[in-house]
């Protein structure tokens, strides 16, 4: 973990994945969640390039580990990286959001090969980590649970709900992560409904915290590190994240929650994220 | 034709829920009980003391109860979840459509105080609208049990069952009616008694009340046919047509809105395949209210009396 040949990998997956991302939300030929899919690409890029044990080819292993992805508007994130795992052709992308494909707007367990957990109405996915984090405890397994949620999801009251019962139950295999990136739809986060401190207000709740930057992968790496020999209780990440990160003129603005490039947009872009 | 007991011991179905989760629990170590403050109240207490590992009572927070119980059954546990069915249906509605009926996750929402057995706490804490909402989520299978012993069985079938069940119970007792033999599949509904003049159609406790209506209507000349529907969905359609085919009208009963309940699910069946008079027994678009169970079921014609006028108009309107 953390050598300079898998950090310089995982930041090749990391740029390969943002143009997927891209390419598959305007190919889709609606708006779509430009904004939270590409601020939480290093984080699925190191959870699935290079930290979780998985089988893309075996997609149902009892012994994976198992992402929820809470917050489930980035979808096309999670599509991205799924497909350049192998869970499925990378051309599979272009179907996204496309009638009678496998790529729902939002995640869905049952037509999507890798994904854990179907997700989309937001504030729930803790809860269901939590329920996955018990079984495998009950079951004694080793396999590690993770979440990704956002930031604005944190208003809901039920991750409330789920972050008391998972630092009760003691799930030291649960880790979650919250997608800092400081905006919702209506706009900063702290203009609407406050969430500082959010460091304090976790561990007040029971759980291990560390703060990282969620474009570092190398940060990212060694949090996850940390919180898997942390016993006890389970642990958060707080990754700060930029909204929109790799598209320069949609970065932390709210207007890339959902939006729809041009077609002259699309092409600049694509020409930034191949570097030319 | 069934052979039913007669009336004499009282249970409640949440009684019959609490043994039968002991025993399906012993049998399967897949079984998860999971509850929201209320084991007490809902009969997952036994199952608590007996496997603490495999009992989680979450506190008083149905949104997480759902989800959680969602995780667990994504990892291969059959998660019984259990609170009062308008805390579970109605607060947790979008966790159980989401995480539970959408992924057709192996969970079984099995609720307690449905209807009106919550009678002296009022409105906020009775449901009379948890049938309609659970059926019309797709995968979701729903089952209202009639007596305790009928609970025993549909939880045993409800474990066997892949995929989502609500199972909806009640606190209030009443006589026990079935066989531990009497035969129990999801989906069949169990002909009660045989009539030609009017189909009288029942789901869950008001069984009793039903059957002493219908004696009540033979001492008139009126031969009812009575079904019991345990199962709303998916609905006994060949039972309900055949049935409504012979007498030409039908009645239903239940303790629960007619909007949505088994008054709505028998019209949808009825209006399709063979229309026929048709007068729902239930609570019309209505709040309930704290008063005796007795009180609550005269003032929405519940009661056996009450159900004879019923049939006796279902009758008449055949003409």
């Amino acid at each position: 973990m953390g050598t300079e040949n898998s950090i310089t990998k995982l930041e090749n997956h990391a740029r390969s994945v943002r143009r997927h991302i891209v390419r598959m939300i305007h190919g889709s030929g609606t708006a779509g969640h430009y904004g939270g899919s590409l601020s939480c690409v290093e984080i699925l890029c190191c959870l699935y390039f290079g930290w979780m044990r998985h089988r893309p080819e075996d997609p149902g292993w009892d012994e994976r580990d198992r992402l929820v992805l809470s917050k489930g508007h980035a979808a096309p994130a999670l599509y991205a990286v799924l497909a350049e795992a192998g869970y499925f052709p990378v051309e599979q992308l272009g179907s996204f959001k496309r009638f009678g494909g496998i790529l729902q707007g939002h995640p869905d367990m049952k037509l999507t090969p890798g994904v854990d957990m179907s997700t989309g109405a937001l504030g729930q996915g803790l809860s269901v980590a939590l329920g996955m984090a018990l079984a495998g405890k009950l079951d004694g397994k080793a396999y590690r649970v993770y979440a990704l949620l956002g930031d604005g999801e944190l208003d809901e009251g039920s991750v409330w709900e789920a972050a008391m019962a998972a630092s009760h139950y003691r799930v030291d295999n649960l880790t979650a992560f919250v997608d800092r990136n400081n905006l919702q739809i209506s706009g900063p986060t702290e203009s609407f409904m406050r969430l500082e401190p959010l460091k304090s207000k976790w561990e007040a709740f029971g759980w291990e915290v560390i703060e990282v930057d969620g474009h570092r992968t190398r940060q990212i790496l060694q949090a996850l590190g940390t919180m898997d020999r942390v016993s006890g209780r389970p642990g958060l990440i707080i990754a700060r994240t930029m909204k929109g990160k790799g598209i320069r003129f949609l970065e932390n603005k709210k207007e890339c929650h959902s939006c729809a490039l041009t077609e002259e947009q699309f092409a600049a872009v694509m020409r930034e994220l191949e570097g030319r | 034709m069934r052979e039913l007991r007669q009336a004499g011991e009282k249970k409640s179905t949440r009684d019959g829920y609490g043994e039968a989760l002991l025993r399906i629990g012993e049998a399967d170590s897949r079984i998860v009980a999971l509850d929201a403050d209320l084991p007490t109240s809902t009969r997952t207490a036994k199952f608590g003391q007996k496997y603490p590992e495999r009992f989680f009572n979450v506190g008083i927070a149905e949104q997480n109860l759902y989800s959680v119980a969602a995780g667990l059954a994504a990892c291969g546990k059959i998660a019984f979840a259990s609170t009062f069915a308008v805390f579970a249906t109605e607060r947790a509605l979008n966790q159980i459509k989401q995480c539970i009926a959408y992924p057709a996750l192996n969970v079984k929402i099995v609720t307690s105080h449905s209807g009106f057995s919550a009678s002296g706490d009022g409105a906020s804490h009775q449901t009379l609208i948890d049938v309609a909402l659970m059926r019309s989520l797709p995968n979701m299978t729903v089952v209202v049990p009639a007596d305790a012993v009928q609970t025993e069985q549909a939880i045993a079938a409800a474990a066997a069952h892949e995929g989502p069940v609500y199972v909806r119970l009640g606190k209030t007792e009443v006589p026990i009616l079935f066989e531990p033999d009497t035969g129990f599949r999801i989906g069949e509904s169990i002909r009660i008694r045989q009539g030609s003049d009017v189909t009288v159609l029942v789901t869950g406790i008001l069984l009793g009340q039903a059957i002493e209506a219908a004696a009540l209507a033979e001492q008139e000349g009126i031969e009812a046919e009575l079904i019991d529907i345990h199962t709303i969905k998916p609905i006994d359609t060949a039972a309900i047509v055949g049935s409504a085919r012979k007498t030409g009208s039908v009645i239903t009963v239940e303790e629960h809105s007619v909007i949505g309940g088994l008054g709505g699910a028998t019209a949808e069946v009825l209006a399709e395949r063979h229309p026929v008079p048709l007068i729902m027994v239930g609570v019309r678009d209505t709040f309930g209210e704290s008063g005796d169970i007795e009180q609550l079921y005269e003032k929405h014609g519940l009661t056996a009396k009450q159900i004879l006028e019923s049939i006796r108009l279902a009758v008449r309107k055949k003409r």
